[in-house]
């Protein structure tokens, strides 16, 4: 049932793919502009008029950067506390929110209840920052990893994707002698990779953008994420500090802190940009069972 | 009489005692399972929160949440009669208010325009690089800002370009500037993601009803107010409800990256503060007092909104 679009509907569908275009430009170009930039020689950006291409090209702020063992250092910190924290969180809340779902345990109205207080109420900033201290957690690698490992708020979108799952399957398996934990394992696990791979990306996202976590309990320079890094090169306005770290010829000829940033920057973002496109359509799926259940 | 009773009492207490050891011992690999989750939620949801005790004391880290003395509603009184308070207030509601007004209708917008593109291709294209800057951090979108936001940035240069500006401004430097920022900067981060559970929605929709429309002699713009938005007003009075309740947040990662001494006077959020006067000032139960009473209002909020949308729209979150 085709029917002819009038004038207006065309009118309307130049429009709306304009403005979709420009959405997309005012998207982008602040992302290409940190690219350009990084790639161009600071002194030379820092006359101005670089806008869509590098005037002079060069890879020194790249060289420089990768040169600077406390970003190298942050950055691997970054890397181990997302490849870690993501892994254990998906494993453990999964796994409590299998065990939250089945009938027969015993207190499970309690525990959902605990667990659904904690979604409404919480004890804020200070009296979690004395908790941490008063654990030993504090400027420890740990900080990032157990208090990161559960969320009630995933497992109720954990619970939301099992309960679609074949109750059958659970039932055969038992009759084989399986266990609850090889069931969970061997038969739940293998079945839920949507809901494991939206999880997974909203978890490492927020553990890789994360800063303040450094901020504030982290003294150890060799314990901070490179978002903390940045946060601290950013905030302060003298970050010549950067500069001080560039290999000998590079710093006097044309890199400027300004255009270590925008390198440091690029390298910060680069990795979750290039993985999210992959898991768009896990994540989608995965914040619609959210929007119903939460 | 009472002695025939009781034997038979103590074997009913036994067995039902007996029957609890043996339910857990079948379903041991279970609670292994649950109770480390019920465990962690217990240290790191609510020991926080019976820390707010310490609203109500005046801390000392020696003494503890427990044995540290009670000082009643003094924390409290302190902070209304704070010379920031009113500033406070209203530099978060503000932002927050701005945020709503316009971070809240556009997303939808955007997902009803975004649905009637034509190219499947092109829809999907758009999409994909809309969702991107929600995986920038603040940290790296603050560096951006500040660097395009100065005063031999970006911005200036195209302004006094075109001769709207004739001195550049330090945006960043100036107060009244500073709400403006907060909210233009998280309606670009934020736009693509908010509009996912809209086009989500719109994808739910029955598209006999858009062709029986069209059989009617609907236009374009008759299906889309007509039909589209009333089908997802459910999921906008859901997102409506959530929003009104965060009223209190200003998404302290965005503020706390663009914040300077320069614009304190506009970036000065309730967060904001409890970090400033907690972690920077260690005024530890202050820092709570002010903490709770936030949650408080924001729990009011939330009530509020609830009733409010239930009354109008039929639909709540509980």
């Amino acid at each position: 049932m085709k029917i002819k679009s009038s004038f207006g509907d065309k009118v309307f569908d130049v429009f709306n793919i304009t403005l979709m275009l420009i959405i997309c430009f005012l998207t982008l170009y602040p992302v290409w502009y940190i690219i350009v930039y990084s790639f161009n020689e600071g002194k030379d950006a820092m006359l101005g008029g670089i806008y869509f291409w590098p005037r002079k090209f060069t890879l020194d702020n790249y060289k420089t950067v990768f040169s600077n063992s406390d970003i190298t250092t942050a950055f691997m910190v970054t890397v181990a506390r997302t490849v870690i924290t993501t892994t254990l969180h998906v494993f453990f809340t999964a796994m409590v929110a299998y065990a939250f779902l089945r009938k027969e345990l015993m207190g499970r109205k309690i525990y959902m209840a605990m667990g659904t207080i904690t979604l409404f109420f919480g004890g804020g900033l200070i009296p979690y920052f004395l908790l941490i201290k008063s654990l030993g957690l504090y400027n420890t690698f740990w900080v990032y990893v157990i208090p990161g490992m559960f969320n009630f708020y995933n497992l109720i979108i954990f619970q939301a994707f099992f309960r679609e799952l074949p109750i059958e399957l659970e039932e055969s398996a038992k009759i084989d002698g399986a266990n609850d934990f090889v069931i969970f394992t061997r038969i739940i696990l293998p079945l839920s990779t949507p809901v494991l791979a939206t999880i997974a990306l909203f978890v490492g996202v927020y553990n890789w953008n994360d800063y303040f976590m450094g901020v504030i309990f982290i003294n150890n320079p060799k314990l901070q994420p490179i978002q903390t890094f940045l946060y601290k090169v950013i905030a302060q306005v003298t970050s010549n500090q950067m500069l001080a770290y560039a290999p000998g010829g590079i710093a006097t000829r044309n890199v400027t802190s300004q255009s270590l940033k925008m390198a440091t920057m690029v390298i910060t973002t680069m990795p979750i940009v290039c993985v999210y496109p992959f898991l768009q359509k896990y994540f989608v799926k995965g914040l619609l069972i959210g929007a119903i259940k939460g | 009489m009472e002695s025939a009773i009781s034997p038979n009492m103590q074997h009913g207490r036994k067995s039902g005692f007996r029957r609890f050891l043996h339910k857990l011992n079948e379903q041991k690999y279970l609670q292994a399972m649950a109770i480390p989750g019920v465990i962690w939620m217990i240290i790191f949801n609510y020991i926080p929160m019976y820390g707010i005790i310490i609203a109500f004391k005046e801390y000392d880290i020696t003494l503890g949440f427990n044995k540290s003395p009670w000082v009643g509603l003094a924390n409290f009184k302190e902070f209304f009669s704070d010379e920031r308070f009113w500033l406070i207030i209203k530099n978060t509601v503000g932002i927050s208010f701005f945020k709503l007004l316009v971070g809240f209708p556009l997303p939808i917008l955007f997902a009803v325009l975004l649905n009637e593109l034509v190219s499947v291709r092109f829809k999907r294209a758009v999409q994909t690089i809309s969702y991107l800057p929600h995986f920038i951090s603040w940290v790296v979108l603050g560096g951006i800002l500040m660097n395009w936001l100065s005063e031999t940035g970006l911005i200036n240069i195209i302004l006094t370009k075109i001769d709207i500006l004739k001195q550049p401004i330090a945006f960043l430097a100036e107060p009244k500037y500073f709400w403006g920022i907060a909210v233009v900067s998280e309606v670009w981060k934020e736009l693509g993601w908010n509009a996912i559970i809209y086009l989500a929605a719109i994808a739910g929709i029955d598209p006999e009803l858009y062709e029986a429309a069209t059989v009617d002699g609907a236009g374009r713009f008759t299906k889309m107010f007509k039909i589209t938005i009333p089908c997802i007003s459910g999921t906008i009075a859901i997102m409506f409800i959530l929003a009104v309740s965060g009223l209190m947040n200003s998404n302290f990662d965005q503020i706390f990256v663009l914040r300077n001494p320069l614009n304190a006077d506009a970036s000065d959020v309730i967060d904001i503060y409890v970090y400033r006067m907690g972690i920077e000032a260690f005024r530890f139960s202050y820092a709570t007092a002010i903490g709770l009473f936030k949650s408080i209002i924001a729990l009011i909020l939330l009530l509020t909104a609830n009733g409010v949308t239930k009354k109008l729209t039929d639909k709540s979150l509980f």
